[in-house]
């Protein structure tokens, strides 16, 4: 399919799925939960970007996704700015970070790269909880009019359908970069570096275009959280669970196509809304740990590999 | 603040006693990262895995946390063992250590302090030893014994991993076998029991650590996450492959840290281990002592 028609279809699926909901569903609970899965849609695309197409592992999701979530503190709490705002300049500032650490350690063994994340973590981390100016580690506050724009119902309506098409165009950029040449590129790093670079392809370019999208869609999920909930406070927004959940769910769906985070994301995340209300949030951490474990160690093509096999057996027979 | 010299040369001391205990933590990842090539990044997570035991084992029967450790360790190298097996046949046989691998271990850490989330809490846990109040005083430098003890045990169980390593056939296998698995089985040595036993003993290792993490601060269960960076940067910044090396970064962070504390206040501490980290990264990642 032509990346336009892709993409197009996307957007309608997103905002019939807004409009629906909008339409038809009033309680608040159902949007934060949907909500929040849709932010880990956008986060398993992102790191997938980076994870599963050009094979460098990104630890540091959580502080992608903060970046995002502080861009949209400082600039709500300087210009009260529109959350569509916020998202630019979010996805901006993720997207430079992201480009400045692979700069700083893509020359390296990837495995500095992955090392370096967890690390960017930590130090942004430690500058937040010192910044006043966003709270600290009180957290800070958006409270935005209580009525809501375009005729939407109230603020939770409204960015519950901003993140659906956030997350349209995630996808949308996800596969435009996987059937372009730039992620035959990518794919050829992965397999091979060595054989890529040697093939001509200008390794650590495609590289740092690949940390800087990953980093800025990652901004962008980050940059409305603020907005959704109205409140932010760095142990939560640095929270680990962001930085496992966006790897445990392409590697579970599976991390050859977009399709696998995905899959993942709305699998790993309805399950997680499912147990944190009815058990607990400890243990339904504990199950995203676990089944990262598991799937990395015994299918490692998760779901989408079950299905490409279960594909080429069909066809043989 | 105002600089004076009690306080700068304390601060010296501080930094030197906290980084022999900080070389016990890293000389682990020294060797399963350094030499072996298995980036181990749940290794800080075993640490702090191992004051919870120590913590329990002196609650329950009122054990001294450095003879946990001496139990504990075998233990841990037995945990090791079992842990490179999986490593091994899951991804090192298959050659996908690099992204997998990494997911794995990244995934073990997170289960070992959500487990530890769901047994203990989250409150902060804390041990008292009949050295722990105990502090010498050496004209006006402060000496306090909960330093101390794990400065000495763990620069005798660093000078022990050096000698051992690079004096022993075994030693020399494990600084061979990630450079040159194929040579070593030329030479009669099986480089994956090689690198079994070396992991294991760089686990074991972790659980003489955490035994000490007790003794020394309280300890929470995300407090592992803390100490990635400072072990990594601690490893790289030595450089990889190298004992000596560990313990010339350990000996750096811990300086570090203790005058930044002293200096800016203990909330900046963390930034410090990161800091370093990346700069090591972008600057010579070969490291200071590195081959």
């Amino acid at each position: 399919m032509k990346a336009r028609w892709f993409s197009l279809i996307v957007f309608l699926v997103a905002i019939l799925v807004a409009a629906i909901t909008t339409a038809t569903v009033t309680n608040d609970y159902f949007y934060t939960a949907s909500f929040t899965v849709l932010q880990f849609v956008i986060l398993a695309t992102a790191w997938n970007i980076l994870g599963g197409l050009t094979g460098y592992v990104n630890f540091g999701s959580a502080a992608f996704f903060s970046l995002g979530a502080y861009s949209s503190v400082v600039l709500f709490t300087l210009f009260k700015a529109p959350v569509f705002v916020s998202i630019a300049v979010g996805a901006a500032v993720a997207g430079l970070v992201g480009l400045g650490a692979g700069y700083l350690t893509l020359r390296l063994r990837g495995v500095f790269f992955a090392i370096a994340t967890l690390a960017l973590s930590e130090v942004l981390y430690t500058f937040v909880i010192n910044w006043d100016f966003v709270g600290g580690s009180r957290g800070a506050y958006i409270i935005l009019p209580d009525e809501a724009p375009l005729g939407f119902r109230n603020n939770t309506q409204y960015l519950f359908a901003v993140m659906a098409l956030v997350t349209a165009f995630a996808i949308s950029v996800a596969r435009f970069i996987e059937i372009s040449r730039l992620g035959r590129g990518l794919a050829a790093i992965r397999d091979d570096e060595i054989a890529a670079e040697c093939a001509g392809i200008p390794t650590l370019r495609l590289k740092l275009i690949s940390t800087t999208v990953s980093g800025a869609l990652m901004g962008m999920s980050g940059a409305t959280f603020p907005y959704f909930m109205q409140y932010v406070e760095p142990t939560s927004s640095f929270s680990l669970a962001y930085s496992v959940n966006s790897i445990a769910m392409p590697l579970i769906g599976g991390m050859h196509s977009w399709a696998g985070p995905v899959i993942g994301a709305i699998l790993l995340g309805t399950v997680q809304q499912y147990v944190q209300v009815t058990v607990s949030s400890a243990w339904n951490l504990l199950i995203v740990g676990v089944m990262l474990v598991l799937f990395v160690t015994l299918a490692p093509n998760g779901i989408m590999g079950w299905v490409d096999a279960w594909r080429t057996r069909r066809s043989r027979s | 603040m105002e600089l004076t010299a009690d306080l700068l040369v304390n601060a010296l001391v501080a930094g030197i006693l906290l980084a022999g205990f900080y070389a016990a933590v890293s000389v682990g990842v020294g060797i399963s990262f350094g030499m072996l090539d298995v980036v181990n990044i749940a290794h800080p997570a075993f640490v702090v895995l191992g004051a919870y035991v120590a913590f329990y084992a002196n609650q329950r029967v009122g054990a001294d946390p450095i003879v946990t450790a001496l139990v504990l360790s075998p233990v841990f190298f037995l945990l090791g063992r079992v842990m490179y097996r999986v490593y091994y046949y899951s991804f090192e046989q298959r050659g996908q250590e690099s992204l997998r691998g990494l997911a794995f271990f990244f995934g073990i850490l997170f289960i070992t302090e959500v487990g530890l989330i769901l047994a203990f809490g989250v409150d902060y846990r804390f041990v008292n030893t009949s050295f722990n109040d105990v502090t010498w005083r050496i004209g006006f430098v402060d000496l306090p014994l909960r330093l101390v003890v794990p400065f000495v045990v763990s620069l005798a169980m660093m000078l022990g991993l050096h000698y051992y390593l690079s004096r022993t056939f075994f030693g020399r296998s494990v600084l061979a076998v990630a450079q040159d698995p194929l040579a070593l089985q030329l030479m009669g040595v099986n480089p994956r029991r090689v690198k079994e036993l070396a992991f294991a003993l760089s686990l074991a290792t972790a659980g003489v650590a955490g035994a000490f993490l007790i003794v020394i601060q309280p300890v929470q269960p995300a407090l592992g996450r803390e100490f990635i960076g400072l072990v990594f940067a601690i490893t790289v910044l030595g450089g990889l492959g190298s004992i000596a090396g560990t313990m010339v970064g350990a000996g750096i962070l811990g300086i570090a840290e203790s005058f930044t504390a002293t200096f800016f206040g203990p909330s900046w501490s963390p930034a410090v281990s990161f800091g370093l980290l990346l700069a090591a990264l972008a600057f010579r990642p070969a490291g200071l002592l590195g081959r």
